[in-house]
């Protein structure tokens, strides 16, 4: 054999296609399901760490007046909040369900690229620990929202922006080998018989997703490149003092940004997909359009950017075609929800824990999607831009969106994962908890967007006192019901109830033809599919 | 099959075993950006240096895992599968690449076509330059910036039919001489190859001796420097980024070199030939779309 001494070491255990012991066995694993399931307890780990810097802001929000923290620490906690969040907790959890789930579904033995696959989580522990450690730097971390405009983010910024920008730059490279491993996956390791028409709706989704991803995270780098240079380098490519133009840093963000706000739903969209028909016993409704939709999401957030714009002087023409553009987007998402729709209609549901946070995303995600066809309207938006409306907008869609659909898909194949069935009882628990929870977090901050309360500041004005208390209760309880959830992840994998290979009657897929817990490695030999 | 030492002599997928090199290629690239953020924030510290260990270990890295990705081909672990993932790989990191440059690009577009008339007060942007700079006459390229004080303007822009000229046919050469080293490989041709392959490489490097060349030029006889208004922000970096690809996409093609002199690759397989390949037609097209908007137009 070809190999070096430690991967030579290594062959015992693969012969009997177990796992090598130890911390080795995570560190210079290629197993995809050991990569998932890094990825996804990074992700919690990071969840929980974004999520106290929220109770953080929420508690000096609780009253009007400063009482617990200086608004310097106040603007450091809402970025690195929504940094973290992004790039730390969602995006990662999206990740390891890909690499648990996709060669599972499409019958390949792992991953297309397994060595670049180990890569590209273990850049992620670095890149936040740099990214956190700026914390304690002199002046403090990033204190210029997440969205890091210029030239907050390069005149007046703290010079820990630096490490902020290298670190945005190894969760790109992380974010860029990730899609390439998942398109490669997708393209060439399907199993025989299995046409691109029979993926199942998680690959189609997070196929598309990675293209999204390959082609807007090298803008990325290449505009947090270009702060670089005109923080350290004398260059004005956001300095209209040499040229340049504030705005332009908005529009290669945004250029960036808008797909990314896809990166993170169009996942979350084939979680559902495959979470509704298992519980209504039916196949999904529509499931050709369902792939067009995605598709077209994904063509749409290319020429959509400007509107998260609309107030800072785009010429008309600019105004009215992001305008449009933005508001086709509800065509695919509404046949989205439309087929999720018809497929619990005259279906046999049952309401098990997935299913209760599928449908709590059904709904709630709609909210938010139709508060995004509200921001859409140049017009109106000029009242709402920068507002409380913009927060429980995004919030909306991704806190009940993206995050309630990883919870879904979490209990979905938890089953699969550890072999163990999930507490119901307390699953239910979690959900109820949850949706009470992000519902008197965020349905109030319409009100108070719509009412002028202005986004990203300590202090406010006494008008907005109740709601911001309401919203500020609601935040602790969804906080801490999080932790229930860790507990029942906890609690599954040391428990001894069995899962069957196919716990849900009503599922369908090659995950569900390998055993429970899925063997260590699966599909050496690729399954037919007809 | 699951794992190399269980495959049977025609394995269906190569799925390798535990590798140190990726965590050992995370850890260097972590060292090389945190040193690089000291060497920028606190250029008199010593924390800078771990920069310089992460590049040694990214170094290392390029020999010790690719050298094994090389022994593993030669040993015939590889299958078509295995070759089209690479395929599919190698193509998707190109595209990346390109949106890469794309936002250089799309940033000198805007600048051009948008921010710069508008500080001049077209359109509906009088109140701009009246409030901004009344001075300011928008023109390209740039030579007086709004603000003349804070960003000294070049003494004039680089004539595009001198040197980016040589500079465009030895690039646009080196595509045809590499195009003619894979028709010698595919024939097994292998001295063809080997001279055809330095010669596309000793171009790349005459390419990259009149890049510096034309820098110092643009430092020293122009005043177009980083630091004299957009002009020279967009110039810099979009030639910049190329020439480091054009570096990289030059050590890429030694490396290629060096594995023919060693007899590697066969006429039907030799992948790692066709990658690098691809990426110095890249790059090659990149330096058009520069000659055509950073220089002529």
């Amino acid at each position: 054999m070809s190999h070096s001494s430690a991967q030579a070491s290594a062959h015992s255990e693969h012969e009997h296609g177990q796992p090598a012991k130890g911390l080795t066995r995570w560190l210079y694993t290629t197993n995809h399901k050991d990569i998932g399931t890094l990825y996804l307890w990074f992700s919690f780990a990071m969840f929980l760490t974004g999520g106290c810097m929220a109770l953080v802001i929420r508690s000096e929000l609780f009253q009007p007046g400063l009482q617990l923290v200086q608004p310097e620490f106040f603007n450091q906690m809402t970025t690195l909040h929504g940094l973290i969040m992004v790039f730390g907790a969602v995006m990662p959890a999206f990740v390891g369900l890909a690499n648990w789930m996709i060669p599972l579904m499409v019958g390949a033995p792992d991953m297309a690229l397994p060595r670049m696959n180990n890569l590209s989580f273990w850049i992620l522990p670095f890149a936040f620990a740099m990214l956190l450690s700026t914390l304690l730097m002199e002046g403090g971390g990033p204190n210029f929202g997440w969205t890091f405009y210029a030239p907050l983010s390069t005149t007046y910024a703290p010079p820990s922006v630096t490490f902020f920008i290298f670190s945005v730059h190894m969760m790109g490279i992380s974010s860029i080998m990730g899609a390439i491993n998942v398109v490669a996956t997708t393209l060439n390791m399907r199993a025989p018989g299995m046409t691109m028409m029979k993926m199942p709706l998680f690959v189609w989704t997070w196929l598309i997703t990675a293209f999204l991803l390959i082609a807007v995270m090298p803008v990325l780098a290449g505009v947090i490149t270009m702060m670089l240079m005109d923080i350290h380098f004398g260059t004005s490519f956001f300095n209209a003092g040499g040229g340049g133009d504030p705005v332009l840093f908005q529009h290669l963000f945004w250029f960036f940004g808008h797909p990314e706000v896809y990166i993170m739903i169009l996942p979350a969209f084939g979680i559902i997909s495959h979470i509704v028909p298992t519980f209504s016993r039916k196949r999904l409704f529509g499931y050709a359009s369902m792939v067009y939709a995605t598709a077209s999401i994904a063509f749409l957030s290319f020429i959509v950017w400007a509107h998260h714009m609309f107030t800072v002087g785009l010429p008309l023409a600019g105004e009215l075609f992001f305008m449009y553009s933005t508001m086709l987007i509800a065509v695919p998402t509404g046949v989205k929800v439309f087929n999720w729709i018809s497929t619990m209609f005259r279906g046999s549901l049952s309401f098990e824990t997935p299913m209760l946070f599928a449908i709590g995303f059904i709904v709630l995600f709609t909210i938010g999607g139709f508060s995004g066809l509200m921001l859409a309207i140049a017009p109106a938006d000029f009242q709402y831009h920068d507002t409380y409306f913009v927060v429980a907008h995004f919030h909306y869609v991704l806190v009940p969106g993206a995050i309630f659909s990883i919870i879904a898909g979490a209990y979905y194949w938890l089953p699969k994962w550890t072999g163990h069935m999930v507490d119901e009882r307390l699953g239910r628990w979690h959900f109820w908890l949850s949706i009470i929870g992000v519902n008197l977090t965020f349905f109030p901050m319409h009100f108070l967007g719509l009412a002028g309360m202005p986004r990203r500041i300590p202090d406010y004005a006494l008008q907005f006192a109740d709601f911001n208390m309401i919203a500020s209760i609601g935040g602790f309880l969804f906080g801490f019901s999080q932790l229930l959830f860790l507990y029942i992840v906890i609690k599954c994998i040391r428990s001894t109830d069995q899962a069957p290979d196919k716990p849900w009657e009503g599922a369908e897929g090659l995950e569900w033809q390998v055993p429970s817990p899925a063997p260590y490695h699966t599909f050496s030999t690729p399954p037919k599919v007809d | 099959m699951s794992s190399s030492s269980t495959a049977p002599a025609n394995p269906l997928y190569f799925v390798p075993a535990q590798s140190h090199w990726p965590i050992i290629t995370a850890i260097g690239l972590f060292l090389l950006m945190f040193g690089g953020g000291h060497l920028i924030n606190h250029p008199d510290g010593l924390l800078k240096w771990s920069g310089l260990l992460g590049f040694l270990v990214i170094i290392w890295i390029f020999f010790g895992w690719f050298g094994a990705v090389v022994k593993e081909s030669l040993s015939g672990l590889y299958s078509p599968q295995m070759d089209r993932s690479f395929r599919w790989g190698m193509r998707w990191f190109i595209f990346s690449e390109v949106m890469f440059f794309a936002a250089f690009f799309g940033a000198l577009f805007y600048i051009r076509q948008l921010s710069i008339p508008w500080l001049g007060g077209d359109g509906a942007h009088q109140m701009t330059q009246i409030l901004l700079w009344p001075d300011f006459v928008a023109h390209w390229p740039l030579i007086n910036p709004p603000d003349e004080q804070a960003f000294a303007g070049p003494k004039a822009v680089i004539d595009p039919w001198h040197l980016p000229l040589v500079n465009t046919v030895l690039l646009l050469t080196s595509s045809i001489t590499l195009t003619l080293a894979h028709h010698a490989l595919k024939k097994g041709h292998r001295a063809q190859l080997a001279s055809w392959l330095a010669i596309t490489i000793g171009l790349g490097v005459l390419f990259l001796v009149i890049q510096a060349e034309e820098y110092i030029e643009a430092y020293t006889l122009l005043d177009l420097t980083l630091n004299s208004g957009v002009y020279g922000s967009t110039f810099f970096i979009l030639t910049g980024f190329h020439g480091l690809h054009v570096t990289l996409g030059g050590i890429i093609l030694l490396v290629m070199l060096i594995r023919i002199i060693k007899g590697h690759f066969t006429m039907q397989h030799h992948f790692g030939f066709e990658a690098a390949a691809w990426y110095w037609h890249f790059v090659d097209v990149v330096w058009l779309g520069l000659f055509l908007f950073v220089y002529v137009l």
